[in-house]
């Protein structure tokens, strides 16, 4: 499958999963809400231009919130995910070269203490604007800061069982292409 | 001039990311508001045949329960059938009408249009209700939605063609003015934002004695509701010690986890007193 049908496909799979399945999981509790759907984000090609990857970004978010009627609350986070993910990137990838020799960004191509600090720290980004731009509405600041943190880590679980279930394939290529 | 250009270069891509953000804080703050957005007719009717699709599925795991409170809705209308009734002699007793007026001409108040719930959420912060049922139908923005119970479910906030988008009691903005059955007092029924099925009625004085399980209606003082429907029963009484009032926890009596069908309630003598007030406040001016 070419890089483009792929990435369409797995556009609609995350915004259908995360509004028909996660946003549809009875409440575990009022302060964790699992997230997936900014795993697209994460799992574009390396070589995608910054900017292509912040527009890609926006409409995934604003997708999303045609679904929830909350135009922009989704988007906004997406977009500022986006734009930190090639300084992340950059400062996380060890092997020399990794993001030539592999397509985009896994437990394969970037190791797996790195991998998982780049999740965390996207993870992290994204809810806490989201739910700061929640809580802008109504206030009570500790309830905002455990609800991040609660289902920052609830998404972290969900990313790695992704990771675990759905290998992708991930070619080798060498430095001369 | 040249450094202008060269400032823009450099950082061209942190201006896009500015542009990007703006937008979606923009909208995030103009469309969030139950205004109508541009866009979110056509965005209305693409997620609700989506929805709809997806709700095929969804509705037979919820029919057993929806069947169960059809039931019940039946029961209840049985209920107040004029047969239940039996009406003592006193009371056709003969008496020769004086009013000119023809009485028994009563003017229809209320219409109730059933609809097929095809979105629902109750995990986000705000949650909507999507409905089979739009502009074609009937459906105007601001009337009051009720579930199968007649118990109050939200408020219409946005119409397309086919579908409508309802604002349910779990959003921050939904404000609907409510009773304490027993003591009569007012209120208005808000969401905190924490738990679903739990709202909270506030402005209620603390001379007032409020037992647990006590039933909250509607007042009947705004335009989308008649009074006396259901909303909920009295689950948590909260001192507030920063005012004169309490903060009551509501459990809501519809069950926002399995809707599947919701009444809207058109109000059609809805425009006479608002052109009244309009023309009180002309006078006023």
């Amino acid at each position: 499958m070419s890089n483009l049908v792929k990435n369409i496909v797995r556009f609609m799979l995350f915004v259908l999963v995360q509004v028909f399945v996660l946003n549809h999981v009875p409440p575990l509790h009022h302060l964790v809400v699992p997230y997936l759907y900014f795993l697209f984000i994460l799992w574009l090609p390396f070589k995608m231009g910054r900017r292509s990857v912040m527009i890609l970004a926006f409409l995934l978010g604003f997708c999303l919130d045609c679904f929830t009627k909350t135009y922009g609350l989704h988007s906004a986070p997406c977009v500022l995910i986006a734009y930190f993910r090639p300084f992340l990137i950059n400062l996380l990838i060890s092997q020399e070269g990794a993001e030539t020799n592999y397509n985009e960004p896994s437990i394969k191509s970037m190791g797996f203490a790195q991998y998982f600090i780049y999740a965390t720290v996207l993870t992290f980004i994204h809810h806490s604007l989201l739910f700061f731009l929640q809580a802008l509405q109504s206030g009570g600041y500790l309830y905002f800061l455990i609800k991040t943190l609660l289902s920052t880590a609830v998404s972290l679980i969900l990313v790695l069982l992704t990771e675990l279930l759905f290998v992708r394939k991930q070619r080798f290529r060498t430095n001369t292409v | 001039m040249r450094n202008i250009f060269l400032f823009i270069r450099i950082y061209s891509n942190f201006i896009f990311f500015l542009i990007l953000m703006g937008v979606s804080l923009v909208m995030l703050i103009n469309f969030n508001h139950y205004q109508h957005a541009a866009y979110s007719a056509t965005a209305g009717e693409i997620t609700g045949k989506v929805n709809s699709q997806i709700n095929n599925v969804e509705y037979y795991f919820q029919l057993k329960k929806t069947n169960d409170s059809l039931v019940k809705a039946n029961a209840n209308l049985y209920n107040k059938l004029k047969q239940d009734y039996e009406l003592p002699d006193s009371a056709t007793k003969l008496a020769i009408d004086t009013i000119q007026i023809d009485t028994t001409f009563h003017r229809r108040k209320y219409l109730y249009m059933p609809a097929k719930v095809v979105g629902n959420s109750v995990s986000q912060a705000n949650n909507y209700l999507q409905v089979h049922r739009g502009s074609q139908e009937g459906v105007t923005p601001d009337l009051g939605v009720t579930d199968i119970n007649n118990s109050v479910v939200g408020t219409v906030v946005d119409v397309s063609k086919n579908y409508a988008v309802i604002m349910s009691l779990l959003h921050r903005q939904s404000n609907i003015s409510a009773k304490l059955k027993r003591s009569g007092e007012t209120g208005s029924i808000v969401w905190d934002g924490i738990k679903p099925n739990i709202v909270t009625l506030k402005d209620i004085s603390k001379d007032v004695k409020i037992k647990k399980g006590d039933t909250v209606i509607t007042s009947g003082f705004s335009d989308k509701f008649p009074f006396g429907l259901l909303i909920g029963t009295v689950y948590e009484v909260l001192n507030d010690k920063a005012s004169s009032t309490y903060l009551i926890k509501i459990k809501t009596a519809a069950d926002f986890y399995n809707l599947q069908y919701v009444n809207i309630i058109n109000n059609l003598q809805k425009d006479e007193p608002q052109q009244l007030l309009k023309s009180v406040k002309k006078v006023n001016e």
